[in-house]
């Protein structure tokens, strides 16, 4: 469904991404992990379209996407969520999600039926009539999700939705992302809480500084001595295993 | 709602009798009060809405009122044909003003900055060049016909001006409902995460300064019809910008009706003090009073009521 072949990205001398590659397929839940600082919001910018890649190719449901505008891929079918949440917040929950709706319909009143519709799948119901500015880090992560689903999406870029919650929250909020895909929408995650990870996504791929450095189920990913390394620094796999 | 549209039918029957009560000279307040929400409401349109804060509305009010008059004064044409011909420039040089500053990529105060500079630009080119007659400025020949564009009665440019403050209200309300208008709040709000879900900002931005520009410049050509004089610094003067823009802010920007209410606000202010000026002879050396009044306002509103008076009606969103 999405392909992503040998995509660099440089900001000046830096090689944010270096010649990753990555494959997504219909109705699975994909992790990205990788530490801090290892390029993933980077690649996912460049996916996206809000980043131009230096040199590499991204197709989605075999079309070629590569440096399209990040409204035509939206439109396409693939659309991102923000590490920093962005609630439009002057307005309410409800606006807040037409926005999305109103992608595929100028009517006012189906983006609104809509527009609660995905916010019972996201559980945001009693807070359709509050200020985005006035949401819970909890509910920014639930808008930016409900937002973003309410665009009719095939393939949802979620970038750190876990991070900054509490281990309730975060139950809650994979049980809803279990949900988007039982609904049949393909889900490809930037995740920084490994445990998340590990309920969530059937294979992993593991960034390190720019460049893809493994790829495997959870299991694999976490007695990979190389993915130990890049996480623990230099040398910790042989500790551990010791 | 219904509340709502109540009040507003009470303030419309308000609106027309109230030339048939009181004195000419308050008529013309009137008239002026309903002209200069009017404008307001084309700055709001982009400034308040979609967030695009500009400095330089007054380029296409002078682009309106140039227009309407060349096609007049040097043509011969009707000036209600004229009319809509203005509106079309102003709208094009919306457009183009739109298209070149956003392909620039200018956001905030950079976008403020290069129209203010454009309305400077266009004000020393109608000082320049021949056809706008410099700085002599054009004189349109009193013919006072209705036909014409010109009224013997000061009642009917009063109710022409309150067709166009109610015109301009509805295509607010129209826009604010649908579609169009929460795209322009979400660019407002956050222009990245608006391009995430969907939006051509890009186009939606050029589209809304497009038609604010359009809605600018019918001011203009009604302006230059009630006076039948303008001038570069007239048509292209910095004082109009700001007027624009204060009334929107101090009424609520990206409020359907903020510069309805900052204009009737404003004005009442401007009436007070001229008042006052002329009562109080401590006063009669600080002119125009009026300003200095706005200044303080404006840091006050700016400070404590970012939404604009709108901001004490509402406390809450209401949900679409």
């Amino acid at each position: 469904m999405l392909e992503v072949r040998e995509l660099s990205k440089s900001f000046g001398g830096l090689k944010a991404v270096d010649r990753a590659s990555l494959d997504v397929r219909q109705g699975e839940i994909v992790g990205l992990i990788g530490p801090n600082g290892a390029g993933k919001t980077t690649l996912f910018a460049a996916i996206a379209g809000f980043h131009a890649p230096d040199s590499g190719r991204v197709a989605f449901e075999g079309r070629d996407i590569t440096g399209l505008a990040p409204h035509r891929i939206c439109a396409a079918g693939m659309v991102r969520t923000f590490q920093i949440t962005q609630p439009f917040a002057k307005i309410s929950v409800r606006q807040n999600i037409m926005v999305g709706a109103y992608l595929h319909t100028a009517d006012r009143r189906l983006a609104a039926r809509e527009a609660e519709a995905v916010a019972e799948t996201v559980g945001m119901t009693e807070q359709l009539d509050q200020l985005g500015a006035d949401l819970t880090v909890a509910g920014r992560k639930r808008l930016e999700l409900a937002r973003a689903l309410a665009t009719g999406p095939r393939l949802l870029l979620l970038d750190e939705v876990m991070a900054g919650l509490n281990p309730t929250e975060i139950v809650e909020i994979v049980g809803v992302i279990k949900g988007i895909r039982d609904a049949g929408i393909t889900i490809l995650l930037i995740e920084h809480v490994m445990q998340a990870v590990t309920s969530l996504a059937e294979r992993v791929y593991v960034l390190n500084q720019g460049r893809m450095i493994a790829e495997g189920t959870p299991a694999a990913i976490a007695d990979d001595p190389q993915v130990i390394e890049a996480y623990l620094g230099h040398g910790a796999a042989k500790v551990l295993r010791a | 709602m219904s509340r709502t549209a109540l009040l507003c039918l009470a303030a419309l029957a308000a609106a027309l009798v109230y030339p048939l009560l009181v004195p000419n000279y308050l008529v013309n307040i009137g008239m002026l009060m309903l002209f200069t929400a009017f404008l307001g409401q084309s700055w709001n349109l982009a400034g308040g809405y979609a967030g695009q804060t500009s400095f330089g509305h007054v380029v296409f009010f002078g682009v309106g009122a140039y227009t309407s008059t060349i096609l007049q004064v040097t043509y011969g044409w009707n000036p209600w044909l004229a009319w809509p011909i203005a509106m079309l420039a102003g709208g094009a040089v919306g457009w183009m003003i739109a298209v070149l500053s956003f392909r620039a990529g200018l956001r905030g105060s950079y976008f403020a900055l290069i129209t203010l500079a454009f309305a400077e630009v266009f004000r020393i080119l109608a000082n320049s060049v021949p056809f706008t007659r410099g700085g002599l400025g054009m004189l349109i020949k009193a013919d006072q016909r209705p036909e014409n564009f010109q009224f013997k009665d000061s009642i009917w440019i009063y109710y022409l001006a309150l067709a166009l403050c109610v015109i301009s209200l509805l295509i607010a309300w129209q826009i604010a409902r649908g579609r169009f208008g929460a795209r322009l709040v979400a660019i407002r709000e956050n222009e990245d995460a608006a391009r995430a879900l969907g939006i051509d900002v890009f186009a939606e931005k050029v589209k809304v300064l497009t038609l604010s520009g359009a809605m600018c410049a019918a001011g203009g050509t009604f302006y230059a019809q009630k006076y039948l004089y303008i001038d570069p610094s007239i048509a292209f003067g910095v004082d109009k910008s700001v007027e624009m823009l204060l009334v929107t802010m101090v009424g609520g920007a990206g409020t359907i009706f903020g510069p309805l209410i900052g204009s009737v606000a404003l004005t009442v202010i401007n009436e007070a003090t001229r008042g006052l000026a002329s009562v109080v002879p401590a006063l009669k050396n600080v002119q125009p009073l009026s300003l200095v009044v706005y200044g303080v306002m404006l840091v006050l509103i700016v400070a404590r009521l970012p939404d604009g008076l709108m901001g004490l009606f509402r406390r809450r969103p209401r949900h679409a």
